[in-house]
């Protein structure tokens, strides 16, 4: 039997494995357009409307570094990432940088090679408890079931705590927020425990809010903020300082609706060098004069983004706590623009 | 006159008919044979009765006292204010999400429903044989239009595509007379390079204003994408599946073990895996600033799934087939592909029926997986977005409901055609 071996030309793409491209900010000029991972869809922080536009307080960190560098806050490809293919996603190249309620841990840091380029939320985490069991502090939660996701941060808090308050519990694993607000509904849990915001998210969507409590302690620390990939500082800059201009500008009392008026000069040279009527500190970021300008003018400065998405005014309705400035006894810091 | 009374009455016509007794006919005689038989029979329906009458009344006021024109969970909860009664307005509201996902241009929904329509045009000469053949012709063009549909973009794409598969052809068909491998290989390489000119060609003919405006694949979701990835996977996997399965049978130990362990590797991982190979690992592989396209890539995932399990299960049906059925293909003088074509595979595919549809509409719901990868099908559309929406989240029963019932109509229909199918092709006597 006559028998034709034919090797077909494959194309073996080499195996340039996670190669990060040096130069990201290059990268996304000549792309035009920012490639940003976000959750896909948490109440507040990242979610597409009917429109499907998306908006919400992680968002608004991508749209402001859009709108510096590349004058167009509308200019974002939003990745939309899970819990488990976020660290891939960044890692690969696939996104620029990722806004995506992410805690800043050491590992994280230092051994998956990400930078953390600051904190944009303050979180820790919370208990929730209906108010008819009368429990008043989560000392007194001795032998109560906890609704818990399993495989976060989260779960091994949970043991640390009771186990160093010397109390037991009996946890119920589940595996979406979602799933744990019809548990801890059903009655399936006593308490359920995740972060703080969530938690104060999810009370909001229940259709009486006031029969729950959460309780105060607050037993972990959550730093949630964006990140960018290891090796390339230029980029690392523009992400964080953008940030860092949102939070200054609060501080400053600048706001999209009197940036315009204060954007002719002021008295404060801080706000100048902000906004680009003094100095040369866009230059040095690589970028024009007017970068914190425009990522300011996207959303407003830190506080209006945090009232307009998670504040005491919306649904979720979040008080400031830790993430006032610091001149409020929060503990937003931005380092000087000088 | 008085004789007569001495005579006994005869009747000259029969009685008219009586109807049978009240017990023992119509709904009476019913109920009492198939619902009160005996005294376990009356307990188990006055059961089943308070059991179903329980559930219709949690459930109807709630279906029946539904709201539909709200904007958010907030005001339904508002106007419902206490009272049983489903959300609804989350339907009314978000339709166009839950169907085409939440990026696809809203005024350009009418290319997909027009896929959609035309997708049961091109599919029914397939499904229903009686229909005239000539309409196989429109189900050939049907994926490159479904495509420049769908996509959109300039229509060169897939007019080269089409010219690449015609090239091939008739190249095949001009060889095929004197070795079949010669010209499938032949065959296969004069697509090859139509395909690679046809790329030079367009992105020279390649208008800046197309006439379809171009969709990335990114932007799909919703139901559309269940649809995309059900249609495109279950009609690939069953050419593929056949020639594993017949692979699988072959004597030529190459050709049996790549089939074998490829069968053999697929089955032995789970789809979720190889997802997830598709959506995250790959992107290790190829070279920075590759994009290749991430739907592309988890149809060829679920099509190689789906295609090891067909295989699977038509390797079932050529083994049902008695032995005589091979010896007298042979006996015939036919050669291996005639006696596939004409003998083996009309009857082993009639038997593997019930496992192919099987599969298919198992390979249809699995499609939900995808949700996982962050990619917005159906199911993904409702736990994201959706859910995480500030006006929507907390609405569960309605959304899930509404999936349910989506993906319940299309697997019901696929499961009666393939019944009709089986009592189609029956040509025993039983």
């Amino acid at each position: 039997m006559k028998k034709s071996v034919f090797l077909g030309a494959l194309t073996v793409a080499g195996l340039a494995a996670g190669a990060a491209a040096a130069g990201t900010m290059d990268d996304v000029k000549a792309r035009g357009t920012l490639n940003c991972g976000v959750t896909t869809g948490l109440v507040g922080f990242a979610a597409p409307d009917s429109n499907g536009e998306w908006n919400g307080f992680d968002v608004a960190v991508c749209r402001a570094v859009a709108a510096a560098v590349l004058g167009d806050a509308s200019a974002v490809e939003f990745v939309p990432t899970t819990g488990k293919t976020r660290f891939t996603a960044l890692a690969s190249g696939e996104i620029d940088m990722l806004a995506r309620n992410t805690t800043w841990t050491f590992s994280r840091d230092v051994d998956l090679k990400f930078e953390f380029v600051g904190v944009n939320y303050y979180d820790g985490q919370g208990f929730m408890i209906p108010k008819e069991l009368g429990v008043s502090s989560a000392k007194e939660l001795d032998g109560a079931t906890v609704c818990i996701q399993t495989g976060t941060t989260t779960e091994l808090n949970l043991a640390d705590f009771f186990r160093s308050n010397n109390i037991s519990y009996e946890p119920v694993p589940i595996e979406t927020n979602a799933e744990a607000q019809q548990q801890y509904l059903a009655g399936a849990c006593d308490v359920y425990t995740t972060d703080a915001s969530g938690l104060a998210a999810t009370r909001a969507t229940f259709e009486n809010p006031g029969d729950h409590v959460l309780l105060p302690e607050i037993i972990s620390k959550e730093p949630l903020g964006p990140l960018v990939r290891h090796g390339d500082n230029e980029w690392g800059d523009v992400v964080r300082w953008t940030l860092n201009a949102l939070i200054s500008a609060e501080e400053l009392g600048v706001t999209s609706t009197n940036i315009d008026e204060m954007a002719a000069g002021t008295d404060n040279p801080e706000i100048n060098r902000l906004l680009g009527t003094e100095g040369t500190l866009g230059e040095m970021l690589g970028l024009d004069a007017e970068w914190a300008m425009r990522a300011i003018k996207t959303n407003g400065n830190y506080g209006e983004i945090f009232a307009k998405n998670i504040g005491e005014d919306t649904p979720i309705g979040l008080a400031r706590g830790l993430n006032a400035q610091w001149t409020d006894g929060g503990l937003l810091y931005s380092p000087p623009f000088r | 006159m008085e004789e007569h009374l001495s005579v006994s009455f005869v009747r000259t016509e029969p009685l008219p008919q009586l109807p049978p007794p009240a017990t023992e006919q119509g709904i009476v005689k019913w109920l009492r044979e198939n619902l009160f038989s005996g005294w376990l029979n009356t307990l188990l329906t006055v059961l089943s009765l308070i059991f179903i009458y329980k559930l219709a009344s949690d459930t109807l006021p709630w279906l029946l006292n539904g709201i539909w024109n709200t904007d958010s969970l907030a005001e339904c909860r508002e106007i419902l204010d206490g009272t049983t009664g489903a959300c609804f307005s989350v339907l009314t509201d978000r339709w166009n999400q839950l169907l085409f996902g939440f990026k696809y241009p809203s005024e350009q929904y009418w290319r997909p429903t027009l896929a959609f329509v035309l997708l049961i045009v091109a599919a029914a000469p397939v499904l229903f044989f009686d229909l005239p053949r000539k309409m196989l012709i429109f189900t050939g063009l049907y994926p490159f239009i479904a495509f420049y549909l769908i996509w959109g973009g300039t229509i060169w794409t897939p007019i080269f595509a089409l010219l690449g598969f015609v090239v091939g052809y008739v190249v095949y068909s001009r060889l095929v007379r004197n070795s079949f491998a010669t010209a499938f290989f032949s065959g296969i390489a004069a697509a090859l390079v139509s395909w690679w000119l046809g790329g030079f060609l367009t992105d020279l003919l390649a208008s800046e204003t197309p006439a379809l405006e171009a969709v990335q694949s990114r932007d799909m979701g919703g139901f559309m994408l269940n649809m995309i990835l059900g249609t495109v996977c279950v009609s690939l996997s069953l050419p593929i599946g056949i020639v594993l399965a017949l692979g699988r049978q072959s004597d030529m130990p190459i050709i049996k073990w790549i089939c074998v362990v490829f069968i053999e590797f697929i089955r032995g991982v789970p789809l979720i895996t190889l997802l997830f190979v598709a959506n995250v690992v790959l992107a290790y592989f190829l070279p920075p600033g590759t994009s290749f396209d991430l739907i592309l890539r988890v149809i060829i995932m679920i099509t190689m799934f789906a295609s090891a399990y067909i295989a699977e299960v038509i390797r079932g049906g050529l083994a049902a087939l008695p032995k005589g059925q091979y010896e007298a293909a042979d006996s015939l003088g036919l050669d291996y592909a005639q006696a596939m074509r004409l003998i083996i595979l009309p009857q082993a595919l009639k038997i593997s029926i019930p496992g192919i549809v099987n599969v298919s509409v198992g390979l249809f719901k699995d499609t939900t997986l995808v949700s996982v990868i962050s990619m917005f099908d159906l199911v993904g559309m409702i736990r994201g977005p959706i859910l995480a929406s500030t006006d929507w989240n907390g609405v569960y029963w309605e959304l899930f409901l509404f999936a349910s019932l989506l993906f319940f109509v299309v697997c019901y229909s696929i499961s009666q055609y393939s019944q009709w199918l089986e009592r189609r092709l029956q040509t025993d006597h039983r």
